[in-house]
Formats: C-alpha cells, structure tokens, sequence
C-alpha cells in the first residue's frame, strides 16, 4: 500500500482516493482495505477535482454558531472523473449535470473542497 | 407466528417537565393494558434510543424504572426504523419461543428535553464525521439531496412534494393526539422558510416529545387478532454519499422480500403506513414499495387515492410530518395507528376496510428499511 496523502479532511489542499490494486474497485472514505474485496494492498491517488454535479441542496438553516455565519451554503454531492462520489460545497446556482472543479475554502474554521463550474 | 396484542401511544407535541423514561412508561402502560395483560406477564422488552439521555443500557433502566425484570431485554438502533426492526425481532423472538410477551416501546422528550439547534445536530451526526459533517449539513439537507436527485430524474416539482404535507395535515386533524391543527394548503408549503432546498419547513417533519408502544405476543390476548404476517430488511449503505442509484434503494429490496416471506401482494393491502420524515421521503417510499407508479404518487394523492376513504389509507393519524416525530416513538405511532385502524378503533378515522396493512419504516439517509405486512384474523 502507498503511503498516505494528506487530504482536505486532514487539512491539506488535496482530494484523495483509493484504488484496490486486487480487484481494481475505487473507494473515497479512507480504510486499510478494500471495502468489496478485503484486500489490503490499495493505492492512494490524488483526484483532479473535476467532475460532474450528482445532487444539491442549499442549507438556509444551520444548527451551529459556526455554520450558521455561512448560511445559505450549497451541499453538492460531485462525481468524481476519477470514477467516486464525495460530498462538498459549491456555487448557490449550480445545477445537476453540470461539469465541475474543485478548489479549496474555510468553512466554520474548517478546510472544505469547494466545486464552480468548469470554465 | 406472532400477534399484535396491544398497542399504546400518548400525544405527540410538548410535555413539559416528562422525561423520555417517563413517556416510555406513560406508552409502555397504555400497550399492556390494551393487550389485557399485567406488567408481570412482560418476559421481554425491546427499547429504541433517546438523543436526550443517552445510555449504554436503556432497556434496562426502563425495566428498572417501570417494575418489570424481564428474561430478554436491550436495546436497538437503526434510526427512524428502529420501532419497525424492534417489532421485527419480538416477532422472530415470540415465534422462536425465547418471550411469550414482547413489550416495544419508544419515547423521549426530544422537543423540550433540548433545544432544536440541539436535535438538529444531533441527527445529523449521522453523516460521515470526516467526509460529510465537517461540511455542515443537517438532516434536512441528507434528504434534500435526494429529493433534488428524485426530481431530476422523475420531473417532480415543490409542488408535488407539497402535497403530501397537506395530505399528511389534513389526517392530522381529525386526530385528537397530533401535534399540528391547523390546515395547510400548497401555498402554504410553498411560502414555508426554506430550511435546505428544495426542502421548506413545512416539507419537514417537527421535534417532538411522545412515546409509543406495543405488545407482541404468541397468541392472541384477547378479541383483537392482528397478526405479523411477514417482514423483512434492507440495508444498502449508511451516508448518502455512498447511497446506491435511485434504483437500487433498500426499500425496494426489503419490501419484495417482504412479500416472498408473507405470500402478500400489493393489490392485497388495504391500509398503509409509510415512513414520513420528509415530504420527499414520502412520494420515493410510496414509488418505491409499488403503492404508486414512478412520479406519479403526487397525482395519486391530488385525486384522493391516500385519503381516508380512498382506494390505499395513508398514515390517518397525521403521520410523522403532521402527527410528530419524538425519534423511535415517531414511527411507531404509524404501528399504533395501523392496529387501531385493523380493529375498528380509528373513532372518526376509522377507514372501511384495514383487513391487510403495509408498514415501511427507513432509518438514516434511507439507509436501513423495514417492510411489513400485518393481517387481520377472525
């Protein structure tokens, strides 16, 4: 297994990926295995940060302090080229279909991958 | 076999100065005495969660709290499902011989036992704690992720999704335990604060304080005879971002194995009581367990297809959007309401004919489902 990245969770710039060197299945949530075969002899990948935008929805109402400083904020899930889906923020006016990239903000104190529409 | 020997519920809404242990017994009494049977002939318990008071053993110190020392007890999670999984496994329990009476109760004062930033936040913690909660979302948001998804793909509109909140009110009213009275109209919806879009307040189920219970048990107990015919679950992920497609949720999985284990059909069922949390949670269950085409609920509810004296009852007691949502006890109140309907005990909501009911409950980001199929006997 390849070391690995940091990524924007950890606070680094980066939105990283796994791939099974076993069956060639690729995962976002970070394990020490592939989740559909077991195997643990993966790879870690750093993505593009293009992609395609699966779904949105605009929070108007947050729960926190924290958050609620953000407030209306867009939660997309994004597919990655790179073949997984992840969940970020993005532009208030984006529309599913539409052709992303990823850049990084602060969000409640916090890093977060932030998708516009590809220029 | 197992039967639905009884079955308790309070109001649904604010019970100032009740603890969640407090509206479990305030349940827990009502079910056992609507079965005709004393605290001591309980020999099994089987209790959700409460977000206000978290415990490692909850079943236990309700045991404790309510007089009842139990051969079989603890406690069960899988979010909004959880009432239906727990009624699952006293069905498999009783059928296996391990409890003769299973008590079922959920309940927590979850609208005036915390604030509502701080139920907001609790429930969404239910996301991934490094991939998605980091990012703010809430509950609401999960689900209007979906609900943007399910409109891209099926052409629904708000207004569609604002239909089920005004059926859901509609059947609120005429019961005297609902949480909301007053009636909403589409524009109502409509003109509700957007909370996360395409999901408005009104799309939304409230927080509640309430509990719910039943009693399963071997054989019947007295004159009403509701049997579990058959159940089964799904669970296909547990974060929406690792969701599968639209086609290939749980609830479609659960329900056809649901109906493999009861011999049911759709055409069968008479009465239906379908997970509410969210108007869109709602129209894709409906789609999803066949009760209507796809995109095509919405039409069904606007030419009375879910009304009381429609061709499939929906949820008459107001549901979780209109009745409340006290967590495990909200949709345990659909099993409630379901066993009064099968029995003839609905008072003014009574529906002509209960004979057959579906029950469906879903847990999380409709990660975990429950499908059931209850039958009268003579």
């Amino acid at each position: 297994m390849s070391g690995p990245i940091a990524d924007w969770t950890k606070g680094s710039e980066a939105i990283v990926y796994q791939t099974c060197n076993g069956c060639g299945a690729r995962q976002y949530f970070r394990r020490s295995f592939c989740a559909p075969c077991g195997s643990p002899d993966l790879a870690e990948h750093r993505a593009s940060g293009a992609g395609t935008v699966y779904a949105t929805s605009l929070v108007c109402r947050a729960a926190t302090p924290e958050t609620r400083a953000h407030v209306p904020y867009n939660i997309v899930l994004v597919d990655a080229d790179e073949g997984f889906r992840m969940m970020a923020h993005g532009d208030n006016d984006l529309a599913i279909g539409d052709k992303v990239s990823a850049r990084f903000t602060q969000f409640a104190g916090r890093l977060v991958p932030y998708f516009a529409k590809a220029k | 076999m197992s039967f639905v020997t009884g079955v308790g519920l309070t109001s649904y809404g604010k019970h100032d100065g009740l603890s969640s242990l407090d509206l479990m017994s305030k349940a827990a009494e009502l079910a056992i005495t609507d079965a005709g049977l004393k605290r001591s002939d309980i020999d099994g318990i089987l209790c959700g969660y409460s977000t206000v008071s978290p415990h490692i053993m909850l079943a236990t110190v309700f045991a404790e709290h309510f007089g009842i020392r139990p051969s079989y007890a603890h406690a069960v999670q899988v979010g909004g499902a959880t009432g239906l999984a727990m009624t699952m496994l006293a069905h498999h329990l009783v059928d296996a011989g391990v409890a003769k009476h299973v008590l079922v109760v959920g309940g927590e004062n979850r609208l005036t036992g915390q604030s509502r930033d701080a139920s907001i936040q609790a429930l969404a913690q239910v996301g991934h704690p490094d991939y998605e909660v980091t990012l703010g979302p809430t509950i609401p948001a999960y689900y209007g992720l979906v609900a943007t998804r399910y409109m891209h793909e099926y052409g629904l509109t708000q207004e569609d999704l604002a239909e089920f909140a005004v059926l859901m009110r509609k059947h609120a009213l005429t019961h005297p335990g609902a949480q909301f009275h007053d009636p909403i109209t589409v524009a109502d919806v409509m003109a509700s604060k957007p909370v996360a879009m395409p999901l408005k307040l009104l799309d939304c189920c409230p927080v509640s304080d309430g509990g719910a219970a039943c009693v399963i048990s071997r054989e019947p107990t007295g004159e009403q005879r509701v049997r579990v015919r058959g159940c089964a679950q799904a669970h296909t992920h547990q974060h929406v971002t690792a969701a599968p497609a639209l086609s290939e949720l749980g609830a479609e999985i659960s329900i056809a194995k649901a109906k493999a284990a009861s011999g049911i059909a759709i055409p069968d069922v008479r009465y239906a009581a379908v997970y509410d949390s969210f108007t869109i949670t709602l129209a894709m269950l409906l789609e999803d367990l066949g009760l209507a085409g796809r995109g095509e609920a919405a039409a069904r509810v606007r030419a009375g297809y879910f009304n009381r004296d429609g061709e499939m009852p929906l949820n008459t007691h107001g549901g979780l959007l209109s009745y409340g949502h006290c967590g495990v006890g909200g949709a345990m109140a659909h099993l409630v309401e379901t066993h009064l309907q099968m029995t003839g005990r609905a008072d003014n909501r009574q529906v002509r004919d209960a004979s057959v009911a579906l029950l469906h409950g879903d847990g999380g980001v409709l990660s975990s489902h429950v499908s059931m199929f209850l039958e009268r006997v003579r």
